[in-house]
């Protein structure tokens, strides 16, 4: 392992010409979002057309920085706006930084946002709530934004809040059904757990080092103690596990699909659940100077891609197989950036592959919905490759693209990362290799599976389903696009981003290519396309069949929720039983007690406010003798 | 008694020592005073002499002078300060600029008197 | 004014008449004051010439333009440090930013009392002499034109106000405590409706003002006894100085401090509080409860740092433990309060108690974070009674607690904004109430008054419990058959409302839009 970051100090400049005003990124969505939720229904005829526009104007804005930051020497750019709150030693400045990895994610979450967007203006056409959800979709966008472009970890915090807000508000955007109500109150709870950890790490890092601002941060941190590190890495690690669904939080998020799909696409595949990657790659002088809390990434990345895989073979729901495989995908990013050194880009690029890819899925799982009545269950498929011909071609370059098949990204993003595992030291790289290296096999079976199952074999639709069709142009084209991103973008991104990175993470010694595991690779994957083809090229059974037990365990997300259930809910709900009861006893009996006392005290003060003005002027004499006794007193006793 | 805080102590002394002789005074009361409650007729009256009160306690009286009152003060108040003025306006150094706050201050007076007289407050009904 | 200013020194000294001076007089410094009181006087003969009909629509626009006019002025002359009239004003950093901070929120204040789209004629009675709960007084309630002299009355109180936060001597605060509380008093007995509370409300002021300023006078009278002088720059040299009795100086000093504690609404000295806040015509409350409170704090500031910072060992402890019981009776008697509008006034008594803080800490911080509280809480209170006139049935505002169950349901934005508001009262961050209470009791720490700063903590927790069991009120409870539908607010209203909800949100987020200019002004001088 390579650890050639540690030596060098960060240092941050000020921005200048076009780029010093690159606050704008966040402000014109921010403004966009505050006009449509304010304007109330005002705003109904223009506001999705708004919101698209304010989203494309970012991305142009984002293009026109990420041309200039190229043309620079010292790439990473900070930008303090003003001093937020100066509390004693604490002093936390509203500040921005633009470097490359904050232009790269700039470019994703508003290029990929704004083709979201524009299928989304199709895709709520008949909602009535269509300007809310674009006023919420664009404050997803800001605080997004303003996540990725802080610079120091309060500012993040602020974005990663917003953005568990946005993501709230979106999951149970059709807040009248009971299951979308509660699958954001899910999603909202894990992630608060996972906040916690983060806030304690944020309140660590200040306690230790007096600062939260990313270059004083980095440049001290030698300065701490091993343990600290750890400690600090480990509970920043319990943040991004909370917003990217990493083992132990990993529930929520496929229940978060109860959305819409415009914001799957958008938050719960392409930007929102890869800010814990975001973090950890941020943090990486925090990560590279801890062992111990590289190794705890690795392995909550490899375990988590096998738990996303093995549960999504299990799954019916489009969007909930898509969602597990998000799961599964952010696993190989988590291993990446916990790998350190050259695999920090790596991660990057899958990172962005994927935003690419999944969002064409997604947007395809969506199209096919719009067709199909709004049914989500692939087994109520089949044949709708002579209906849907455009969806069908874009999800299946996607689909190549996930599993990995050369030259599409997925193969230019994924494959690395297994290797990149094979290299860690010791028996550990072993078991890590062999883990991705099986997760893609059962990546592009359960895959296969989803996509053969919708598009090929026997009509098997509901007798209420009768003339699927394609969906509107506003949805293709978006949907065409981001099949384009996927096809190209995994050579080019695996040449350019490792370079574009190198101010950021430094130099990196390249482990080279290990053709034996690419082989293995693309293998194995063939492998898990062919058992798929044959298992499920002629349909399969429309209702639940009888299982084993894994795939019992399975399609009941590995007992996850059962887990959390047994694990946290019951010792909770006892030891909340038993506080209840100390808390019924002991402290309301003292708090009662105080309360009683107050109210007891002001029924018995009202008293004296009796409304004659004869018993107020002796009580203003009695006060006044007494001011002036105690005056005497005081000066002259 | 000493230190900062130590002459709160003499107030604290003399607030007990207040109180002790209340206590003591109504004490002594208490055990000397022969205890034969009577309920005569007229104990509880507000007066033990003079009329019976009648009627209740609350009245609205129209009062006309109180304007005349208002202006009455408003011109007192012109002439306390016109006398002191008029022994020294004309020495050197006051001159026009003394004239002149004059001026500005009877102004004032006469529009407040300029406003009564609108609102025909000075007419007798 | 300026004859009487100009007299003053013969009260001061006996100086023979030939020394006798025409003071200097510096008009560009005195001209904010000089602009409103004569927009005043142009406002009575406005009264005078014009017939009820128009005289409202002149009145609003030229209060505002005046008191607009006279902000330009203090704003431009913001560097100025100077002593004028002869020594009776003095215009440095606090003053200039207490008279902006009037004007400010006097302006607002104009808003809410301008409002005529709530009711026919506006807030205001007609004939206030009407005798109340008479078919005439009904009759007027129901049709009238309400009287516009509200507005010349709002500008002279103004001024007195700014006057009386820039006076240095104690004669002219005396005759500035007189021009702003008679307005006050006045205007107090003006409203349309509940004309017997609105009445009773301005008697007791009245009595209890006029009771409460025979204290500061002769308080006065004992410190001139004490010192010879009635300037503060006198007092101050006297204190270390002076020959005389100290026993005169301290029964003066308790005396003078009696009649600026009870413009500010501390305990002892608050009895008149909620029942006058509850009579007033609500605009008319929120005008007391910004401007008045930010007068009485200058006033009160501008005596114990400049006249009697020396002596301050000896007032120190009288005047925190008014503090604690300012802030601790406020608190508790808000806790069993049914009608919003004495909620809000007991609340404004525990927020004196948490300004004292500021005042006794008697440093540079305790000084700027007052002055910032002041605007902070001015705003706050604003729109808080600003939201008050908006809830309203056929018998106008509908003030009793268990008519805004259920608020929330029926408006959700004006309860979103007055629960805002009330986390603002309650000092939740990311609102000025948090801000501006952190820095007083950052100050109390400084100037080692860590006992207030305890109290005033404790004093925050209880508080709290009133504000949330309004909005627990608003949001959780079933809107009944009496919940009152909420007017549409006018334009000036809502004006008023998004000013002081903006303020009480910009100075929680962004404290430092202000506090820069509060740490500068923090100078007074002598």
């Amino acid at each position: 392992m390579q650890l050639t970051t540690l030596a060098e100090a960060v240092s941050f400049t000020s921005p200048s010409g076009v780029l010093s005003s690159f606050w704008l990124l966040i402000a014109i969505p921010l403004v966009s979002a505050a006009i449509l939720l304010l304007l109330g229904r005002r705003a109904d005829r223009w506001g999705h057309l708004l919101g698209v526009a304010s989203v494309g104007a970012a991305f142009v804005l984002g293009l026109v920085y990420f041309i200039s930051l190229s043309g620079l020497d010292n790439k990473e750019l900070s930008l303090n706006l003003f001093r937020f709150m100066p509390v004693g030693d604490l002093k936390v400045d509203v500040g921005l930084l633009y470097d490359p990895l904050s232009a790269m994610f700039v470019l994703l979450i508003t290029g990929v946002g704004f083709l979201i967007h524009v299928y989304a203006v199709g895709y709520m056409e008949h909602d009535p709530g269509r300007r809310r959800f674009f006023g919420y979709f664009n404050l997803f966008v800001a605080a997004m934004l303003l996540l990725v472009l802080g610079n120091n970890y309060v500012m993040l915090y602020v974005g990663w809040e917003g953005v568990g807000l946005a993501s709230y508000l979106l999951i149970s955007f059709w807040y009248l059904r009971p299951s979308a109500a509660t699958a954001g109150k899910k999603a909202f709870i894990m992630n608060r757990v996972g906040d916690a950890g983060f806030v304690i790490g944020i309140f660590l890092l200040f306690a230790t080092l007096g600062t939260v601002q990313y270059d004083e941060v980095f440049n001290n941190i030698s300065k701490l103690s091993a343990g600290t590190v750890t400690a600090v890495g480990l509970l920043l690690l319990i943040g991004a596990c909370g917003k990217s669904g990493q083992f132990p939080l990993q529930a929520w998020l496929p229940d978060a699909m109860e959305g819409p799909t415009p914001v799957s696409a958008l938050i719960h595949a392409a930007t929102m659940v890869t800010a814990g990657v975001y973090l950890v790659a941020r943090s990486h002088p925090i990560f590279d100077a801890s062992e111990t809390a590289k190794t705890v990434v690795v392995c909550i990345g490899a375990l988590t891609l096998l738990i996303g895989c093995v549960i999504g073979c299990a799954k019916d729901d489009i969007k909930r197989v898509l969602a597990w495989s998000t799961v599964s995908q952010i696993g190989y990013m988590f291993l990446a950036v916990g790998l350190g050194g050259a695999a920090y880009a790596l991660g990057l690029i899958h990172l962005l592959a994927h935003g690419f890819f999944k969002a064409g899925l997604f947007l395809g799982a969506g199209s096919v919905m719009h067709g199909m009545n709004d049914q989500t269950d692939i087994r109520r498929f089949g044949g709708l490759r002579r209906y849907m011909p455009i969806t069908w071609a874009t999800t299946g370059l996607g689909y190549l693209a996930l599993i990995g098949i050369p030259p599409l990204s997925g193969f230019f993003s994924k494959e690395p990362i297994i290797v990149s595992a094979y290299h860690h030291e010791g028996w550990l790289g072993w078991v890590l290799g062999t883990a991705a290296l099986l997760g893609s096999g059962l990546t592009a079976f359960y895959m296969t599976r989803l996509f053969v199952l919708t598009f090929h074999g026997p009509k098997r639709w509901t007798d209420d389903v009768k003339h699927p069709h394609e969906s509107p142009k506003i949805m293709t084209i978006p949907l065409v696009l981001l099949a384009v991103g996927s096809v190209a973008a995994g050579g080019l991104l695996a040449t350019s981003v490792p370079d574009w990175l190198t101010p950021v993470f430094g130099e990196q010694v390249e482990h080279g290519e290990n053709w034996l595991v690419t082989g293995l690779t693309i293998l194995v994957t063939l492998g898990g396309v062919g058992l798929a083809w044959v298992l499920f090229s002629k349909g399969t059974a429309p209702q639940e069949a009888p299982a084993g037990p894994v795939v019992t365990a399975a399609r009941n997300n590995l007992y996850a929720d059962a887990f959390n259930e047994a694990v946290f809910e019951m010792p909770g709900k006892y030891l909340t039983r038993a506080l209840v009861y100390l808390d019924n006893r002991g402290i309301d009996g003292l708090v009662n007690g105080l309360a009683a006392a107050v109210g007891g005290g002001s029924g018995r003060l009202r008293r004296a406010q009796t409304g004659f003005v004869r018993s107020y002027a002796l009580s203003i004499l009695g006060g006044a003798l007494l001011v002036v006794a105690a005056m005497l007193a005081v000066t002259l006793g | 008694m000493t230190g900062y805080l130590g002459s709160y102590a003499t107030l604290g002394l003399l607030l007990l020592a207040g109180a002790l002789v209340f206590v003591a005074a109504f004490g002594a009361n208490r055990v000397l005073r022969p205890s034969r409650p009577a309920d005569t007729p007229g104990k509880w009256e507000n007066y033990e002499c003079g009329l019976d009160p009648v009627g209740g306690d609350w009245a609205q009286v129209q009062v006309r002078y109180y304007v005349y009152a208002y202006l009455y003060v408003l011109f007192a108040v012109e002439s306390v300060f016109i006398f002191p003025w008029a022994v020294v306006f004309d020495r050197p150094g006051f001159g026009t600029a003394a004239v002149v706050e004059m001026g500005i201050f009877v102004g004032l007076l006469a529009l407040g008197l300029l406003y009564a007289w609108r609102k025909r407050v000075l007419r007798w009904s | 004014m300026s004859p009487v200013l100009a007299l003053v020194p013969l009260a001061e000294e006996s100086v023979p008449a030939e020394t006798f001076q025409l003071p200097q007089i510096d008009y560009a410094a005195l001209a904010p004051m000089l602009i409103l009181f004569g927009v005043a006087c142009v406002g009575i003969l406005v009264e005078a010439a014009f017939r009820r009909f128009p005289r409202a629509r002149i009145q609003l626009p030229l209060a505002l333009l005046g008191a607009l006019a006279a902000l330009v002025v203090v704003i431009m002359t913001a560097g100025k440090r100077t002593i004028t009239a002869g020594g009776a004003i003095t215009i440095d950093g606090p003053a200039l930013f207490l008279q902006g901070s009037i004007l400010v929120l006097g302006i607002v204040a104009l808003l809410l009392i301008g409002e005529r789209t709530l009711e026919r004629g506006g807030a205001f009675v007609a004939q206030a002499a009407v005798t109340a709960n008479t078919e005439a007084d009904r009759s007027q309630a129901a049709t009238s034109e309400g009287a516009s002299e509200v507005f010349p009355l709002s500008m002279f109180a103004l001024g007195g106000m700014m006057l009386f936060s820039t006076a240095n001597d104690l004669l002219t605060m005396f005759v500035a405590l007189e021009v702003f509380s008679l307005p006050l008093y006045l205007l107090c007995a003006l409203a349309r409706r509940r004309r017997l509370l609105s009445q009773e409300a301005a008697l007791k002021y009245f009595l209890l003002g006029s009771f409460a300023s025979a204290f500061f006078l002769f308080g006065v009278a004992m410190i001139y006894g004490f010192a010879g002088r009635v300037d503060f720059s006198g007092i101050d040299q006297a204190v270390v100085g002076s020959a005389a009795s100290p026993l005169l100086l301290y029964i003066g000093l308790a005396l003078l401090v009696i009649g600026l504690l009870f413009k500010a609404a501390a305990v002892p000295f608050h009895v008149w509080t909620p029942d006058v806040y509850q009579g007033a015509p609500t605009p008319i409350t929120a005008l007391m409860a910004a401007c008045t409170k930010v007068a009485a704090f200058g006033g009160l500031l501008r005596v114990l740092y400049v006249a009697f910072g020396r002596s301050q060992w000896d007032f120190q402890p009288v005047i925190g433990t008014v503090a604690v019981l300012t802030m601790i009776v406020g608190a508790v008697l808000a806790v069993t309060q049914t009608d919003i509008k004495r909620l809000l006034a007991y609340s404004s008594i525990a927020n004196a108690g948490y300004l004292l803080i500021g005042v006794v800490a008697l440093n540079k911080e305790g000084l700027s974070s007052s002055l910032f509280y002041l605007v902070a809480y001015g705003f706050t209170v604003l729109a808080a009674f600003g939201v008050v006139t908006l809830v309203r049935d056929a018998d106008g505002e509908a003030t009793h607690l268990s008519r805004w169950a259920g608020l929330g349901r029926r408006s959700p934005l004006l309860a979103g904004v007055f629960t805002f508001i009330l986390l603002a009262f309650a000092g939740i961050p990311l609102t000025s109430g948090f801000t501006a209470k952190f820095g007083v009791f950052a100050a109390g720490v400084e100037g080692g008054q860590t006992w207030l700063v305890i109290a005033g903590v404790v004093s925050s927790a209880i508080l709290a419990f009133p504000y949330l069991r309004v909005v627990v009120l608003m949001w959780l409870s079933e809107p009944s058959e009496s919940t009152p539908a909420v007017s549409i607010p006018g334009a000036l209203t809502s004006a008023a409302l998004m000013i002081g909800t903006v303020a009480t949100l910009v100075l929680g987020v962004v404290p430092t839009v202000l506090l820069p200019i509060a740490t500068r002004a923090a100078e007074f001088i002598r």
